[in-house]
Parts: C-alpha cells; structure tokens; sequence
C-alpha cells in the first residue's frame, strides 16, 4: 500500500518553481530520508507534498480533504513552535485534534495514544510539566511526541533531530525504524548523513530542482554524489554494526 | 474545569443580581427584585425594568463579548497583548458615532447613534478585508488594523477639531469614554443579535487556536481550515465589538486583562479560553459599571474610565509576574 504517491510533481514559491516534476512514491513500513544541501527545498517537498504550498501536478496528500489529510499524515515542522505555556500532556494531546468532531471530547482512545506517545519520547516525568519551560531538547521531543500521538500511517518530520543530544538523537530515529517495523511510515529530513545511513532504509537525495538519487543508503552514498551533490568525501564501509559512514573534509 | 466554570458563572449571577439592586433610586433588595419579575404600575417596576434591567443586560452582554473577542484574538496572534480593538472595528464605530453626534444625526433621529457607530464598524471590517485580505499571515491582519484604527482616530480628531460647536465637542468626548447609563431595552435588542451571532462564530474557534498553539504549518497539517478561520474571526469580532462600541461606547482594558488573567485557569488552552474569558468579561464589566453607581453617584463617572483604571494597573502586574517566570 502506498502511503505517498507524487507524480510530475512541481512546488513553486511566488512564480519560480523550486521543484520539477519529482516522482516519489512511498510504501509502508518505510523510513525515507530526505537529505541535501541547504536551500534545495526538502522542505519544499515535504509542505508541497502536503498542500501547503502552490504545487502542480499530482500528490495523493494535497488530494485528501484537510481532515482526511490530518488522519492520514502528522506533520513535524522544522519550527518548534509552543505558542502557549501549557503542559506538555496537553500539547500532546493537540496531535489528536483530527480525530476529534467539532465540540468533541477527548475519548479513552485519545488519551491512550497520547500515553504511548509520551512513552515512546520518554516524557512520562514531563507531564504535567510546562512545555514552554523546557529546554529547546525537551520541547523538540514534546513536539515529536504530538506527532507520534497523531497516530497516522505516514510522519512527515522536519529535521526533527536537531538540536537533540546524541542519545536522543539516536533514540528518535530508533522510534522511526520501530514504527516503520510497525507498519508506519516516515518521511524525515536529515542533516546527519551517518544517522541516516544508519537508520534510514532508503534515502532520497535532492539536488537541482529535483530527486538526484533514490535508494537504499549503500546505493544512494557513492563518492561520486557525495562529491557533485554535497561538495564532500566521506568514509563508508558495511560493519558488523550496521553501515558507518562519516564525513571527512571538503572538496571542490 | 467545571470549577472554574462554576465559580465565574456563580460570580457573574451574582454581580448581576447586584447590578439590579444598586442604583440612585433608593429601592429595597426584595420590593426592586419583586417589581422586576412581577411587573406592575408604579415607578418601581419602570425603574427595574427600563432602567436597570437594560443596564446589567448589557454588561453582561458588552463584557461577554469584549473578554471573548479578545481570547479569540490573542489565540490568533498567539500574543498575549492582542485586544479586540486590533482589527480597527472599534476605532471605525467610534467614528461613526461621532460623525451622528456631529452632523445632529444623533439628536434628529432616536437610535442614529448606534446605527452611524455599526455602520463604521461595517466600514471598518470593509476596509480590513481588503487591506489583508482573507489569506495571508497574522501580520497583515495586524497592520491593517492598526492603519485602519489610526486612519478612524485622526478622522474622529478631525472631526473634533474643526467642531464649531463645543456642546458636539463635548457630547463626542463623553461619549467616547464609554458608559451604559441611560441606555434603553431598545438598545439591547440593537446589540443583542449582532452579539449572538458574533458569540457563536467565536466559539466555534475553540479547536482551531488550539491547534494553533503548534504554528500557522501544523495548524493546517492537522485539517484546520486557515482561511476560514480567519474569515470567521474577522466577522465574529467585528460583530460583537461593533455592536458593543455602537451601544456603549470604547470600553478598554476588558479584552486585554480578562484573557490574560483567567489564562493560567485553564491550562493555557485557548479554546478554553473563550468561555472563561466570556464569563470573566461579563463579571469584569458588571463590577466596574456597580462600582460607577456606587462610588460617585451624582458625578456621571464613565465605566470605560473605570475598567481602563482597574485594567492597566492590573495589566501592569501582569507584566511583572510574566517578567518574573521568565516567560
């Protein structure tokens, strides 16, 4: 089943287009890692693919109407954005607003998704604490946590990771690979070229207006892309742990 | 949550029952309350039911609409120093009035007052769509206002200004300070619909500045129409503060202080914001027109002097309290 479908797919910001006919589709159990340059627009993508920006062509998401689309896709911004001091179970609980009918009440089920969320960001001692007093790492996870408690088939995360220790860093992605292994989906934004060859299983590199490369990390990392597309050497060797890869200077 | 609910309504009931009892005419609790329900000859009953009646309805109907207005607003923006005046609707009624006030339209006719002050507000609303339109962000919506509010303040100064007549000049002055002495049954029945529809369409905001809280992006991730959203909070605002300014004049500090008070009541959710806000508005303006009665009774003291004196001191240590959480 696919969870994303974009085809001769083109964004555009004011008249220029940022993107040109892209073809991406996504299945389940996937965990898809947008990587490139700053300013290619995966950002673009990711917001066009949702309706949010001007688009032509075809996105199975834009297609949905708004609450078909917020039950069928949580959406992570890059913004951490907590407009209000209110605690974090109720900033949570906000991931379940498109599942809930005008004037609706939260129902058992609400609130047990919003418990596996927080479980799953490791905020059970967070609670009741208030979201905009935590440190920029503790409300990232938050924000992440509502996105889980969403409970949609596709997460769309911007850059999710940053601005997380490494333990968190390495735990969040490891929430992706679990909920892919559950019959989720994620599309995810990566700076981290190492966590996303470690955690992602396939990647899509986007660069000159459109999808450069698309496929599993050993596929996609070559010296070559590396070089043309980032400007970078890097080491990358298969372990008995996994694939390591790891910048190592500048080129060109 | 219900508590709180329960302690603002019990407190509004009874600030109402108490702007009823209260007045110049020296009437008892139990003869002024039989009289109202009763009804009979007499000037009790006319006292109770054109005088003080009108009065404490429209408090609670003007204070309702200010404090939810003004939770509605500051939801938007998501900034706790958004006021209800902010789109420029009350600045444009006040204008209109004074423009009845000054041609004699006001005098000529029974009820041009209002009318002139919803027809400004109607104007003002015009002005504000057009100037920021239905899209767009939050910020255009306020400088649009604000061009909007400053454009009817100069054209209100304007008019004061080149006023032969200083009896006019003076009737706009007290006029624009706000109050809800002398007003009539007819008034509420002017203001009451404007307020209701405006009322509904507010509270119908609840899950949408929620959502908000995560941003303008997340927001409209989650399923919640934007565009609307604002096309609803534009018109519910304006119909509720145009109608309250066209019967009782600028009344301040109400949709300021009042959300910002009761915020930390409600898990600074700002849906929930709304109804509380509502109530609180409601008690905030009855308590301040009971306090006009009471203080300087023979001095015709302005209730929107009143709340703009209980209001910026309590807006002051507001600020401080914000200061001092390092919020």
């Amino acid at each position: 089943m696919s969870l994303l479908i974009l085809e001769s797919f083109s964004v555009f910001r004011g008249p220029c287009d940022i993107l040109r006919d892209v073809d991406l589709t996504v299945a389940a159990g996937e965990v898809v890692g947008i990587i490139g340059p700053n300013g290619v627009g995966k950002t673009s993508l990711m917001r066009g693919a949702l309706g949010l920006l001007v688009s032509k062509g075809h996105s199975s998401l834009a297609a949905l109407s708004p609450r078909a689309r917020g039950q069928a896709v949580a959406w992570l911004p890059q913004a951490r954005e907590i407009a209000w001091p209110m605690s974090v179970e109720r900033l949570v609980m906000l991931g379940r607003t498109p599942h809930l009918g005008a004037g609706q009440r939260a129902t058992e089920a609400d609130i047990a998704a919003v418990d596996r969320a927080l479980q799953r960001m490791d905020l059970g001692g967070f609670r009741e604490r208030i979201a905009t007093q935590l440190s920029g790492g503790e409300q990232a996870r938050a924000l992440i946590a509502r996105a889980l408690a969403q409970e949609t088939p596709l997460l769309m995360a911007d850059e999710p990771i940053a601005g997380l220790d490494p333990a968190y860093q390495i735990g969040t992605m490891q929430t992706f690979v679990s909920l892919a292994e559950e019959g989720h989906s994620v599309i995810v934004s990566l700076h981290d070229l190492g966590l996303a060859a470690r955690h992602c299983t396939r990647l899509v590199v986007i660069g000159g207006g459109g999808i450069v490369a698309d496929g599993t990390p050993r596929a996609v990392l070559t010296p070559d892309l590396l070089r043309e597309t980032f400007g970078i050497s890097a080491f990358l060797q298969d372990t008995p742990d996994g694939l390591v890869f790891q910048a190592m200077g500048v080129v060109g | 949550m219900t508590r709180l609910a329960l302690i603002l309504s019990t407190l509004t009931g009874v600030l109402f029952v108490a702007a009823l009892v209260v007045g110049p005419a020296q009437i008892g609790v139990g003869e002024s309350l039989r009289a109202l329900v009763m009804g009979g000859d007499g000037p009790v009953p006319l006292v109770m039911r054109e005088i003080r009646l009108p009065r404490a309805l429209l408090a609670v109907m003007i204070g309702g609409s200010l404090g939810l207005a003004g939770a509605a607003m500051q939801g938007y923006l998501r900034n706790p120093l958004a006021d209800p005046g902010l789109i420029g609707v009350s600045g444009s009624a006040a204008l209109g009035a004074v423009l009845a006030i000054q041609t004699g339209l006001a005098a000529a006719f029974a009820f041009a007052l209002p009318m002139a002050a919803l027809a400004g507000a109607l104007v003002g609303v015009f002005l504000v769509l057009v100037l920021a339109g239905p899209r767009g962000s939050s910020l255009t919506l306020i400088l649009a206002g604000i061009a909007i509010s400053a454009l009817a303040g100069a054209a209100t100064s304007l008019v004061l200004n080149l006023s032969p007549n200083p009896f006019a000049a003076n009737e706009i002055v007290f006029w624009m300070m706000g109050s809800l002495a002398d007003r009539s049954m007819t008034h509420v029945w002017i203001a009451l619909p404007l307020i209701l529809i405006g009322s509904v369409m507010l509270v119908a905001l609840a899950r949408g500045l929620d959502a908000l809280t995560l941003g303008e992006d997340a927001a409209e991730a989650m399923g919640i129409g934007l565009r609307r959203l604002r096309l609803t909070l534009i018109f519910g605002t304006a119909a509720v503060v145009g109608a309250s300014t066209a019967v009782a004049g600028a009344i301040g500090f109400v949709g300021l202080v009042v959300p910002h008070l009761l915020r930390p009541f409600v898990g600074a959710q700002p849906g929930r914001l709304l109804w509380a806000s509502a109530l609180g508005g409601a008690a905030m303006v009855l308590a301040a027109d009971i306090f006009v009665r009471m203080i300087l009774p023979d001095r015709d003291l302005k209730l929107g002097v009143v709340t703009a004196l209980i209001g910026a001191p309590l807006f002051l240590h507001l600020i401080y309290r914000t200061r001092r959480d390092g919020l």
